[in-house]
Order: C-alpha cells, then sequence, then structure tokens
C-alpha cells in the first residue's frame, strides 16, 4: 500500500511534512496554553508548601526533651543572621526572607572558594533565618540552624538543632532530598535520626569534631552511616562541616559563645 | 472481523508482549516500577501515545513519503509526548513528579516507533488504534506485574497503602532494598521471560550459530 509514493514528489512530500508539522504545533500550542493556569496553580501549592518548612521545625521542637511542655510553633523565634560576621539582620524579615533565591542571586550571595565547599552547593547566601527556643525565663535554649548540601543525586535540605551550649546536637533532620528509596533516603528513618541527640558537635579547641560514617580515628563524636547510602552519607558529614565552620553558622556560633546573641 | 480485532488487541498481551518478546521498552520499566502509581499512570500514558500515533500515522500513511516517514512518525510521537506531559503536570503534579524524565523519554521508547512504522504504517486507522492499546495494555501488564513485586517486597505496601509494617517502624517486615534499585526489575523481568517461555516454547529463539569447539590437530602417528 505504501509502495504507491515510494517516488513521490518533493512537492508533495513538502506538503505532507508541513502540514504534519502545523497541526501538532498547534495541538501542543493549545494544550499548552489551556493547561498553563493549572500548572500554574501547582507550582504554586508547592511552594506555599516550602514556606510551611517551618512548620516542620515542629518535629523538631518534640525532640527537645528540656523543651517546657505546651510550647507551641509560634514560641519559635525567627531571627535573620548575615552569616559573615554573625551579627542580626533585623531589618530582613525571616516570613519573606526566601534563602534557596537568595543563594542564586549574585547580589544576595557569594562564591564559596572551591576547596572551603565542602557542601558542594557553590554559592551561599549572604543571610539565614535562624531559628530560637527559648525557656521560660527567656533564655536561649536551643537553636535550629537551615543546613543544606548535595548528597548522592540530590539537593539535602534539613534543620540542625544545637543546645544552648552551642555544642551538644539535639537533632538533625532533613526535609526535602531525592535520594535513592530505600537506601540514601533513610536519612529520615527516625531509627537513623535518633542517633543524632546528645552528640558533640565541637571539640575543646572550639573545631569542628562532629563526623558522620567517619572510620575510627576522629577524637570527636560519631555517627553511624547507613549502608549502601554511602555518597549520600558523605554528603552529609561535609554539609556538616561546612554550616558549622567558618564558612557557614561559625562566626554566629562564636557570638552566641560569647554571650552576644 | 471481530474475532481478527480480538486478535490484534490480545496477541500483545502475552503472545507477543513488547516487553518479554521483542525485548522493548526495558529502560522505562526498569526506572518507573518501583511504586505501583507510577508504573499504572506510565501504562496510560504510554497506551495513549501508542493509540493516538497510530491513529495519526495510519490516517496519513498513503500521504506519507517513504523517505521521510520516520521523521513524520517522531514529530507526531514527540507532540503526543509533549501534550501526555503537560496533562500529568496539570492534572497529576505529585505523580509526574516522581516520573520526572520517564514521561518524554517515551518519544524515544522503542515500542511507539516500532508500532507506528512496523504496523500503523500498513493498516487502516481502526486496527491501527486497537493494536496501539494492545501493545500499551501488554507493556502495561508486565509494568504492573514488576510493580507489584517491587513495591510489596521493597516498601510493604501496594498503591501506597501499607500492608506490612516494615522493622523500623516496630513491625516484623524487613523491606528487600534491592526491590527498589534497577537491577531487581532486570532479575524479575528475566524470570517472567523465563515463566512465559516455558509455557509457550515457540517463543525461544533459534540459536544464529553453533559455537563448535575446534578439534586441536593431531600429529599423524600421535596418542589421537
Amino acid at each position: 500500500m505504501t509502495n504507491s509514493n515510494l517516488s513521490g514528489s518533493p512537492v508533495k512530500a513538502l506538503k505532507t511534512v508541513l502540514l504534519v508539522a502545523v497541526v501538532c504545533a498547534v495541538l501542543v500550542s493549545l494544550t499548552a496554553v489551556s493547561l498553563r493556569p493549572l500548572y500554574l496553580a501547582n507550582l504554586e501549592t508547592e511552594r506555599m508548601a516550602r514556606l510551611a518548612t517551618i512548620a516542620r521545625l515542629a518535629t523538631i521542637v518534640e525532640t527537645l526533651g528540656r523543651v517546657a511542655d505546651g510550647m507551641r510553633l509560634e514560641d519559635i523565634e525567627a531571627r535573620v543572621v548575615k552569616l559573615e560576621d554573625g551579627t542580626y539582620s533585623d531589618d530582613i524579615d525571616p516570613a519573606t526572607y526566601d534563602a534557596r533565591r537568595a543563594a542564586n542571586d549574585p547580589g544576595k550571595s557569594v562564591d564559596i572558594p572551591p576547596q572551603l565547599d565542602l557542601a558542594g552547593i557553590k554559592r551561599r547566601a549572604d543571610h539565614a533565618v535562624v531559628y530560637l527556643i527559648r525557656n521560660s525565663n527567656n533564655r536561649v535554649d536551643a537553636l535550629i540552624l537551615p543546613v543544606r548540601g548535595v548528597g548522592y543525586q540530590s539537593a539535602l535540605y534539613g534543620y540542625l538543632a544545637l543546645a544552648a551550649d552551642v555544642n551538644e546536637i539535639l537533632a538533625l533532620k532533613f526535609y526535602e532530598h531525592g535520594e535513592t528509596p530505600g537506601l540514601g533516603s533513610r536519612i529520615q528513618d527516625p531509627d537513623w535520626e535518633a542517633l543524632w541527640p546528645g552528640n558533640h558537635a565541637f571539640d575543646e579547641s572550639g573545631k569542628v569534631s562532629i563526623r558522620v560514617g567517619a572510620s575510627a580515628g576522629f577524637a570527636g563524636d560519631r555517627i553511624d552511616g547507613i549502608t549502601g547510602a554511602t555518597r549520600t552519607i558523605t554528603g552529609v558529614d561535609r554539609l556538616v562541616q561546612f554550616w558549622l565552620g567558618d564558612f557557614g553558622f561559625g562566626p554566629y556560633l562564636e557570638r552566641i559563645r560569647r554571650g552576644e546573641g | 472481523m471481530a474475532s481478527k480485532n480480538w486478535n490484534i488487541l490480545g496477541t500483545p498481551l502475552v503472545g507477543e508482549n513488547p516487553i518479554t518478546l521483542q525485548i522493548l521498552g526495558i529502560c522505562s520499566a526498569l526506572a518507573v516500577t518501583t511504586s505501583l502509581d507510577t508504573a499504572l499512570v506510565m501504562t496510560i500514558a504510554v497506551t495513549c501515545v501508542l493509540a493516538v500515533s497510530g491513529a495519526a500515522v495510519s490516517l496519513i500513511r498513503n500521504q506519507l513519503p517513504y523517505s521521510v516517514r520516520i521523521i513524520v512518525q517522531i514529530t507526531i510521537i514527540a507532540s503526543l509526548v509533549i501534550i501526555v506531559d503537560l496533562v500529568l503536570k496539570a492534572y497529576l503534579f505529585e505523580i509526574g513528579k516522581r516520573l520526572s524524565i520517564f514521561v518524554g523519554l517515551i518519544v524515544t521508547n522503542c515500542i511507539v516507533l516500532g508500532r507506528a512504522d512496523g504496523f500503523a504504517m500498513r493498516n487502516n486507522v481502526g486496527a491501527s488504534i486497537l493494536d496501539g492499546i494492545g501493545n500499551g495494555l501488554g507493556y502495561g501488564l508486565i509494568l504492573m506485574t514488576v510493580g507489584v513485586i517491587r513495591e510489596f517486597f521493597g516498601r510493604g505496601s501496594l498503591f501506597g497503602t501499607q500492608i506490612l509494617i516494615p522493622t523500623s517502624q516496630g513491625g516484623g517486615f524487613e523491606p528487600l532494598h534491592i526491590m527498589l534499585l534497577p537491577p531487581s526489575a532486570f532479575f524479575i523481568i528475566a524470570c517472567i521471560i523465563w515463566f512465559i517461555r516455558r509455557r509457550r516454547p515457540e517463543q525461544i529463539e533459534k540459536p544464529e550459530f553453533q559455537i563448535r569447539v575446534k578439534a586441536p590437530r593431531t600429529q599423524a602417528g600421535g596418542e589421537g
């Protein structure tokens, strides 16, 4: 049947091809334009869900044994920290500050020197939103720091909670990642998260000493890795080193230690 | 006529299944079968693309110059895949995100181009639609089978509903993490192919050549 047009004229060929191209283009354009509002609505829902990440802090609050009962999410105080010197930037509203967007904005972020870029994130926003939990005497009881880094095949986003001594770790919780289900994704397992509380982040000299999945030979506290998720764990280890270090929250934590927070 | 139509629809399910007999579409079969909902959505997407592209190619088959047929077929298939992708983004945002690149890769799924060029170019519109649906369902049958096995043993759930409670949550079920990794789909598909070919020996391919061990030449008068 198809043999009849084996030797069809080039004009006829051109006509058919153009017709198919036009019909396809029209169909695709119509679909794209008509479905765009729905797609945008989905993106908006997604963005709202991310804005609600503060709600995920509630699970950290639950793990803080010493936090007074009846504490509500609203009691968490959000402050914007200028990472460079660790001072608060109260002219920025923490509720509207979008750290992820800022990290991609050349005017609001800095390049991380490659040798310091343990977390593999290339750029770091100038500011970060930290959360303070105060006890009944209005003294800071816990600090919650946003952390991010690169795992095996995705970006990891989480919160690291430190006690008032700026050394004891209260929790590390990831709320967003795209790691392999069943392997790297186990960084969200309650079992693994339970390994974190009570470990110490720094040694006596103030250097970062906590390690994740590292082999023996380190003096500091060590968190077990996850079998089959070596690269995810390496990513977690490096992002913790980075965010506790000088280019991360180091200057801020130093101020807190000196009682200037 | 009716029985012929049923044949077109039914043979790709087991008899000429695109995955197990022709070994096509393996890439997506490995990637989207970690859970049943993604496998189901992928099946529906591929079936729609197959049926509509079959109809479209069959409709213009007599106007289609032979020399440019593949490009035109790909144009049609690619347009359909973009439309499917847009529909998923609009109505099934979450699942669409998890299928990610694999919806776009339907374009390069050999089943689709194979049916367009191999069947729709030589048959009328009705038969081409049936053939597309049949092959889509044959593809889906394998996807769903693999999906059931992988999700059940890998997570203890079906369609996201927890059936066995994993040990990490206090239950007695230890998830088989390998089920969530691509190699397990290879093994499962291999077992399905073995099973089908045990039942239907006519599917076993004839060896293309025989390996012959050349006898070592012996010296005359040697031990031999």
